[in-house]
């Protein structure tokens, strides 16, 4: 009964949205069994090469299960794949643990530290008997997750400071701090690659070789770091100033004021937000496949460029993009659920 | 479009009104009169909003009818933008449009709606401004008011378009205390001008001096309805003699 | 001191504050700022020794020198004979082209999926709903190759072109699509359209007037365009209606006619389009949503009509707060476009690098091209800033 109530105003609550209703049934229906079709049905899970997929009529999976080790690993050397692939078991074992919320704030914090050290142990290797793999073959899904995390880690005490210098009463941190933000913001994440990955050595004494991927690294960490001062701004500018004189007035000096009444609030304030910011890095991730870097996209790319599968490109940049959109969409998930748990708190 | 000049000003016929799965107006009928003064007092939730805003089609009922000066309301689109033009209402959130100046607002309607040179408009809001006085406002914008002022401004903003009754949807509870006086002083001075009023209130002070008619709203129906010297000295309803007591007990 | 027994003020006791607070703030912002400039300075002695050991030139002379390369998108002509700063303004004009068509592809899009979101349609606003986080959560470098790839492998031959629109034609050839023929009849159209123009916004001044005096309504919604529009028409029919549009036409082995746009303008275009039209659909949506409800409720209750109440009241207000986002997300359409160093479309970026590549003065052309960006990103932060200034609501 409600559901005929919800669909009569919902669905067709009236002359023009009946026929939208019809109109995009309609076309959804053909959309739709024209997709099965293809991903599903006629879709061929083994074969040589992307031209018996195409005679099949359907998408080439084939081309993602050839190649999935490449995908996801790179040029990793094949006998030691265990270990990113123990990697990506810690890193979802990490995000587990943050979405089921087990621990508190500070040991959480630990977790995710110590997992990263884990994490860069097992990729180097060195020790327990791991032959050494050099950064270069740092590839895939790892890849991206190790800039993406250690980015977030090293870039948001950077931006806790950018943040607390622009609202400083102090000119020349204040004028800084505004430099510093406007000028990385105002320039293309690709641009900032390109100075990294080429100009970063020039500043450095000669001799001195940093691998291009603590190169990208570097920048990644100071770029994210402007963005997420400026969601951290907001979230100062949003506390009352009843706050910052209750704190005064306690007696707490600048540095307890900050740490344990005003940024606390101003953190949990923004934190959709700030997981916008980090969805919008963690996708800026891709660009590094422009400086050579081997991230899935780029595997995938080069994947292609095997003749045998260079028309299997559909197939291959939808399996990325969804790999993408699980994340993405599963940490959006996650903050709308953070928003939910510490909305009650601020009635 | 009037009928016969003795027809109730508005009438409800038996209304129900369903917001999804939960029913908020249980077989409602009331008539008022022309020129009557209707309060309607209830606990949250009673559906007294709801109804007031079924009478100016704010939202629609399911189930009954809502005749206001004989006109019924429909889904028709003409009669329901007919009956607006009859009917004031006043928000308790005021809603006065803030990009615009209190002058601005008041003449808005008139000129748009009623079709009203902008001189002419001017000169009635000025008007109306005065007796809720407050003319010294006109080129102030809402952001500018104190809550008492803004709410006598949505006071003339909807009497600009010389309506024939009032609707007043809790037009006080948002104020600050001592702003409550001044609003309540405009609505009291209206009706003595005989001004057709449906008021949702808990100001009892105010309801015992203006209405003719107090009705009392609990979970959706109609409990008691009743002139004030019988409603307040002896309720019939049991529900009714304990919401006075909670409300008049302060 | 007090040798008579009154009172006297003791000295503000603000020595000691004055030790203990701003000259620790003097000296946290000397710090710093020591600290700052040592960087710098390390930097940039490095620069200059790194430099010197590989023999690279600095300085900008090198703008003048000849480009050698060749650059498929002009707006203005260029040869590989012309200078690299020649090249480079050629890229800033690709950069801007695109982006300005982005923006308004982006646009146009955005506010359809706006408005399909807050439809009170559950289908329709669902399906904007999974386009919107299809968008958000996919990678915009991704959805580049994926144009690009489409356009590139899998466009047909001319024979069986893709006709999306009407007279636009994609093949393996390219993407054609109709232009203006350009002929004396034109400048009269242009004359008419403008004396059209002119009579509309005159209607409209007199209309106003009208209204604010007798407040009857002259139907402007519906003469102005007409008078607009009618003008050139006439014109173009007195003048013997020759062809208004060079369409592409089939010819034995590939198109002719109309004007024809490379595969990685046309997916740039495309990719950055539909992208930010998703971001751009939610700004509307929440531009409109911030203005309460009981904004239209007030307005309705008036009897204002819908389209009324949309003009005068929602729309308004909702502008001011869909301004200051939309023109970020225009400014992160406008870098974004630098992508098209990754499909090869010569954007100010892409011609940038080619020219890194070539003379190694890699420090010279970035300052130029971050310079470039930079500018761009100041001015439209104070350009908003104005805005914001301009058309703040007035409150105590």
């Amino acid at each position: 009964m409600a559901l005929w109530h919800w669909a009569r105003s919902r669905l067709f609550g009236g002359p023009l949205n009946s026929l939208l209703t019809i109109a995009v049934l309609f076309l959804l229906a053909r959309g739709l069994a024209a997709f099965v079709d293809w991903a599903v049905v006629r879709a061929s899970l083994t074969a040589a090469n992307a031209r018996q997929c195409e005679a099949a009529g359907g998408a080439c999976w084939a081309f993602i299960i050839d190649w999935l080790r490449f995908i996801l690993f790179g040029r990793y050397p094949y006998a030691e794949q265990w270990r990113p692939a123990l990697v990506l078991a810690i890193f979802v074992a990490l995000l587990l643990v943050s979405f089921a919320r087990l621990l508190p704030a500070r040991m959480l914090a630990a977790v995710w530290i110590i997992g990263l050290a884990v994490v860069l142990l097992l990729m180097h290797g060195g020790v327990f008997g791991m032959p050494v793999v050099e950064t270069e073959f740092w590839n895939g899904l790892p890849l991206t997750l190790i800039l993406a995390v250690g980015g977030l880690g090293a870039g948001f005490p950077l931006a806790l400071l950018l943040a607390l210098g622009r609202r400083s009463q102090l000119p020349a941190l204040r004028a800084l701090s505004v430099a510093y933000i406007e000028v990385a913001r105002g320039v293309p994440f690709i641009a900032w690659l390109f100075l990294g990955l080429i100009v970063l050595p020039l500043f450095l004494p000669p001799g001195v070789v940093i691998a291009k991927l603590w190169r990208a690294e570097v920048v990644f960490t100071l770029f994210i770091a402007a963005y997420l001062a400026e969601v951290v701004r907001g979230g100062l500018q949003a506390i009352p100033r009843g706050q910052y004189e209750a704190a005064d007035a306690l007696g707490l000096g600048y540095l307890q004021r900050m740490r344990l009444v005003v940024l606390p609030q101003a953190l949990s304030l923004t934190i959709p937000a700030q997981v916008n910011t980090f969805i919008g890095a963690f996708k800026d991730t891709t660009l590094i496949s422009i400086i050579g870097l081997f991230d899935p996209l780029q595997d995938v790319n080069t994947a292609l460029n095997d003749p045998a599968w260079r028309l299997a490109y559909v197939e291959g940049y939808v399996f990325i993009a969804a790999l993408y959109f699980a994340f993405c969409y599963l940490m959006s998930l996650y903050s709308r659920r953070l928003e939910r748990r510490l909305a009650p708190a601020r009635r | 479009m009037g009928s016969a000049p003795l027809s109730p000003m508005i009438e409800l016929r038996h209304v129900d009104k369903w917001f999804g799965a939960h029913q908020a107006l249980r077989d409602v009928s009331l008539t008022v009169e022309r020129g009557g003064r209707v309060v309607v007092c209830g606990p949250s939730g009673s559906g007294k909003s709801t109804m007031i805003r079924c009478i100016n089609a704010l939202e629609g009922h399911e189930k009954g009818q809502i005749l206001v000066d004989g006109i019924e309301l429909t889904g028709d689109l003409r009669q329901i933008e007919a009956i607006r033009r009859e009917v004031g209402m006043v928000f308790q959130q005021f809603n006065l449009f803030p990009h615009l100046t209190v002058l601005e607002n008041l003449v808005l309607a008139p000129i748009w709606v009623r079709r009203m040179p902008r001189r002419e408009a001017e000169e009635l809001a000025m008007d109306y401004l005065e007796r809720v006085r407050i003319p010294e406002q006109a080129r102030k914008y809402p952001g500018q008011l104190s809550g008492g002022q803004q709410q006598r401004v949505a006071i003339a903003r909807a009497l600009c378009m010389k309506p024939q009754v009032m609707l007043f949807d809790e037009p006080t509870s948002a104020l600050d205390p001592e702003m409550i006086k001044e609003v309540l002083d405009v609505m009291v001075e209206l009706a003595r001008s005989g001004m057709t009023m449906v008021c949702v209130t808990h100001e009892m002070a105010f309801a015992r001096e203006v209405a003719d008619t107090m009705v009392f709203m609990d979970r959706g129906e109609i409990v008691e309805e009743a002139p004030p010297e019988q409603f307040f000295a002896a309720p019939k309803n049991e529900r009714t003699r304990l919401f006075l007591g909670q409300i008049l007990g302060r | 001191m007090s040798k008579t027994g009154v009172s006297v003020r003791p000295a503000p006791r603000r020595a000691r504050l004055w030790h203990d607070e701003r000259a620790r703030g003097v000296i946290l912002q000397l710090a710093v700022v020591a600290l700052v400039v040592g960087l710098l300075a390390w930097f940039a002695a490095n620069a200059v020794e790194n430099l010197r050991r590989e023999g690279i030139a600095t300085g900008y002379g090198f703008l003048g020198r000849e480009a050698s390369f060749a650059i498929g998108v002009a707006l203005i002509p260029f040869s590989p004979a012309n200078s690299y700063a020649h090249a480079l303004l050629v890229g800033f004009l690709n950069t801007l082209l695109v982006a300005a068509l982005g923006i308004v592809l982006a646009t146009v899009l955005g506010f359809i999926v706006g408005i399909a979101r807050l439809s009170s349609n559950w289908l329709v606003s669902r399906l904007a709903l999974v386009y919107v986080e299809a968008m958000r959560n996919t990678p915009l470098l991704l959805q580049i190759f994926l144009w690009w790839d489409v356009l590139r492998l899998s466009a047909p031959q001319p024979r069986a072109a893709w006709q999306p629109l009407p007279h636009v034609f994609i093949s393996n050839r390219g993407v054609y699509f109709p232009v203006p023929f350009y002929g004396p009849l034109d400048l009269w159209i242009l004359l008419a359209a403008a004396l059209g123009l002119a009579a509309a916004v005159l209607l409209r001044h007199r209309a106003r007037r009208r209204q604010e005096l007798t407040g009857k309504r002259l139907p402007a919604l519906w003469l102005a365009p007409a008078l607009v529009l009618l003008p050139p028409i006439a014109v173009f029919l007195a003048g013997g209606a020759p062809h208004l549009l060079d369409l592409p036409r089939m010819t034995r082995f590939d198109f002719a006619g109309g004007e024809s746009v490379t595969f990685e303008f046309t997916a740039l275009l495309l990719a950055l389009g539909v992208y930010t039209a998703a971001f751009v659909g939610e700004i509307v949506r929440a531009g409109i949503l911030a203005v309460s409800r009981g904004q239209s409720e007030a307005a309705e209750a008036l009897g204002l009509r819908r389209g009324q109440v949309l003009r005068l009241v929602v729309l308004p207000q909702a502008i001011r707060v869909i301004v200051p986002p939309l023109t970020s997300e225009y400014l992160n359409l406008t870098k974004n476009s630098s992508l098209a160093v990754a499909i090869g479309f010569p954007d100010l970026f892409s011609v940038g690098s080619t020219i890194a590549n070539q003379t190694g003065q890699v420090v010279e052309v970035m300052s130029i091209l971050v310079a470039v960006y930079l500018s761009l990103s100041l001015a439209t932060s104070l350009a908003m800033n104005l805005y914001n200034r301009r058309t703040a609501l007035v409150e105590r």
